[in-house]
């Protein structure tokens, strides 16, 4: 028998930024394959048009951070900053959009506030918000899914002379339009029931975007069965949105889109298992994230509901970064052996 | 005088330019550098009330009591805004309306009270106006470059409509960088300019830095190179 005599901590196995990296781009990869299939070439040239940007903006600006390269760029957080915007931006997005987009990610959002683990904000959606702001036309231009339209979807090349030989303005139309959550919400005085039978994009498409999210779904349950994040983040949004919605659904059904619709539509779920976990922009402790979830969830109805644009996750998650500090301060977890402090006249004792 | 004059000079330009040491007047600063011309116009307006105030805080500087000084001052500020203001109003009515608040905000920035507070009273008149135009200048100088950087980023172009300045002449000054160019909203609006400010700040801290590295690079040289012996350990 042999004794080993190790000091604490007694891990079981070291767990290096670069392989919970490298878990969630795997994780997300049904997502990935779902968009493909649902939505055409578009995404999956964004994904690896946005990764080899970001591989060469990161590998600049830590050159010119005078840091060692290789070290920081195989630990793969560019890639998943390039792979989260490559999903989240429409597939049809011109090649300047995703380059402005990681530039953003990367230098602006990332390296200039510290680099990894320094940022504030989660680059990605420090870029998506960017980018809707600046180039509203752009980034709302949705692709309809493939079923939806007749016969001639841009093929492979075809997707790739539209992303970077520009966009014929004629013909796009005819494979673009309105996402779900758009449709629902300029339906043109329709009640909510009447809007899902006579839009199209609500009566045939919907189930393009159920499907996409029931990927993203499994990749997020694939990660937390392997630990990389606990369920306190995801579940408290989840929850949250459903609780919201089915309120306003169960008081005014004509008005307001049912619960199911709001989590199986939009980035809820790309959000909830992707950029709800980022364990550097989140709030850091179990009761932290159990709040930091839940009012992004919130946030994702009220500004879905009553904001301007027409989905809302980037927003809800930039405003708790924010507040993310602020919640640690307050859910700081008591050491082990101590009680909390008694307040008041019987602490004095 | 002149060794005086020249630091000065310096301070106002760069070593403790107001806007990007002192980190005054940002309101301003961020709200109207949309573009070169509004910037022109803002700074060639706060350079002068500076250029007023210091004069008169400084000539008037041996009447005024201690405990009274600053509404003083501000009247004094106070009374040189509006008259910037009707200037504008008579010459360049235009840009008057493009920068709105900004010009009777003038009043409170705090980079001239700062000026009137921390050297003008304490100085001669002249050593006062100095630095009275070299802070209006350093300040200008922030101004434009970043609406310049906001402008070309923004909008794709540089130099456009400063005809609203400088009369219908310098309408051909405009010049279109990029053909066709779709606008990048981003730089336009206030979050752009916090951006483009630090990074303007960033850029004169690493020339800063570099200056400071070749001095003391330089400095063994000239000490004629004495060699300390280890004598310990």
């Amino acid at each position: 028998m042999a004794l080993i005599r190790t000091s604490s901590p007694h891990l079981h196995k070291v767990s290096r930024t670069s392989d919970v990296m490298r878990l969630v781009l795997l994780a997300t990869l049904p997502g990935l394959l779902a968009m493909t299939f649902f939505f055409g070439w578009g995404t999956l040239i964004n994904v690896i048009w946005a990764s080899l940007l970001a591989l060469g903006f990161e590998a600049a600006i830590i050159k010119l951070r005078n840091r060692p390269v290789r070290y920081y760029l195989t630990d793969y957080s560019a890639l998943v900053t390039a792979l989260l915007l490559g999903l989240a931006l429409p597939p049809f997005a011109p090649w300047w959009l995703t380059l402005v987009g990681v530039f953003v990610a990367i230098v602006i959002a990332k390296h200039l506030y510290g680099g990894l683990g320094q940022n504030p904000f989660n680059p990605a959606m420090v870029a998506y918000a960017l980018l809707l702001v600046s180039f509203p036309v752009d980034m709302t231009r949705w692709t309809l899914p493939t079923v939806m339209v007749d016969g001639g979807f841009p093929g492979l090349f075809e997707t790739l002379g539209i992303i970077f030989g520009g966009i014929d303005a004629t013909q796009i139309d005819s494979y673009t339009g309105a996402t779900p959550l758009d449709a629902l919400r300029h339906r043109g005085g329709l009640t909510t029931e009447e809007a899902w039978r006579a839009v199209p994009v609500l009566a045939d498409g919907v189930g393009a975007w159920h499907a996409v999210s029931a990927a993203y779904f499994m990749g997020g349950i694939f990660l937390l069965y392997r630990k990389v994040f606990t369920w306190h983040g995801p579940l408290s949004m989840l929850i949250s949105l459903t609780v919201i919605s089915t309120l306003f659904f169960a008081v005014e059904p004509d008005a307001y889109g049912d619960p199911f619709f709001h989590l199986t539509t939009g980035a809820t779920m790309l959000g909830a298992f992707f950029i709800v976990t980022d364990p550097v922009t989140a709030a850091t402790s179990n009761r932290g994230k159990v709040i930091y979830g839940a009012c992004i969830g919130l946030l994702i109805y009220v500004i879905r509901t009553w904001g301007g644009y027409p989905d809302a996750v980037a927003f809800a998650v930039l405003l708790m970064n924010l507040a993310a500090p602020f919640i640690d301060q307050y859910t700081q977890p008591r050491t082990y052996g101590h009680q909390k402090a008694r307040r008041g006249m019987k602490g004095d004792a | 005088m002149s060794a005086d004059a020249r630091k000065i000079a310096l301070d106002g330009l760069w070593n403790n330019n107001p806007a990007l040491v002192q980190l005054l007047g940002l309101c301003p600063l961020l709200a109207v550098t949309g573009s070169v011309v509004n910037a022109i116009g803002l700074g060639v307006a706060s350079t002068l009330v500076l250029l007023g105030s210091n004069l008169t805080v400084s000539a008037f500087r041996k009447f005024v009591p201690e405990s009274v000084r600053l509404p003083i001052f501000v009247m004094i500020i106070a009374s040189f805004v509006t008259a910037i203001e009707l200037l504008m109003q008579a010459f360049a009515y235009e840009l008057y309306l493009i920068l709105g608040i900004f010009i009777p905000l003038i009043v409170t920035n705090c980079a001239i009270m700062g000026r009137a507070d921390a050297f003008a009273c304490k100085n001669t008149v002249g050593a006062s106006v100095l630095d009275g135009l070299m802070m209006g200048l350093g300040f200008t100088a922030v101004l434009v470059v970043l609406g310049a950087m906001r402008e070309a980023l923004g909008l794709g172009t540089l130099f456009a409509d400063m005809q609203l300045l400088f009369g219908p002449a310098a309408e051909s000054w405009k010049i279109t960088l990029i053909d066709d160019y779709k606008g990048f909203l981003f730089a336009v609006l206030p979050p752009g300019a916090f951006v483009g400010m630090g990074l303007l700040i960033a850029l004169k801290n690493v020339i800063d830095s570099r200056l400071e590295q070749r001095r003391q690079q330089q400095k063994p040289e000239s000490d004629g190179g004495v060699e300390r012996v280890r004598v310990t350990g």
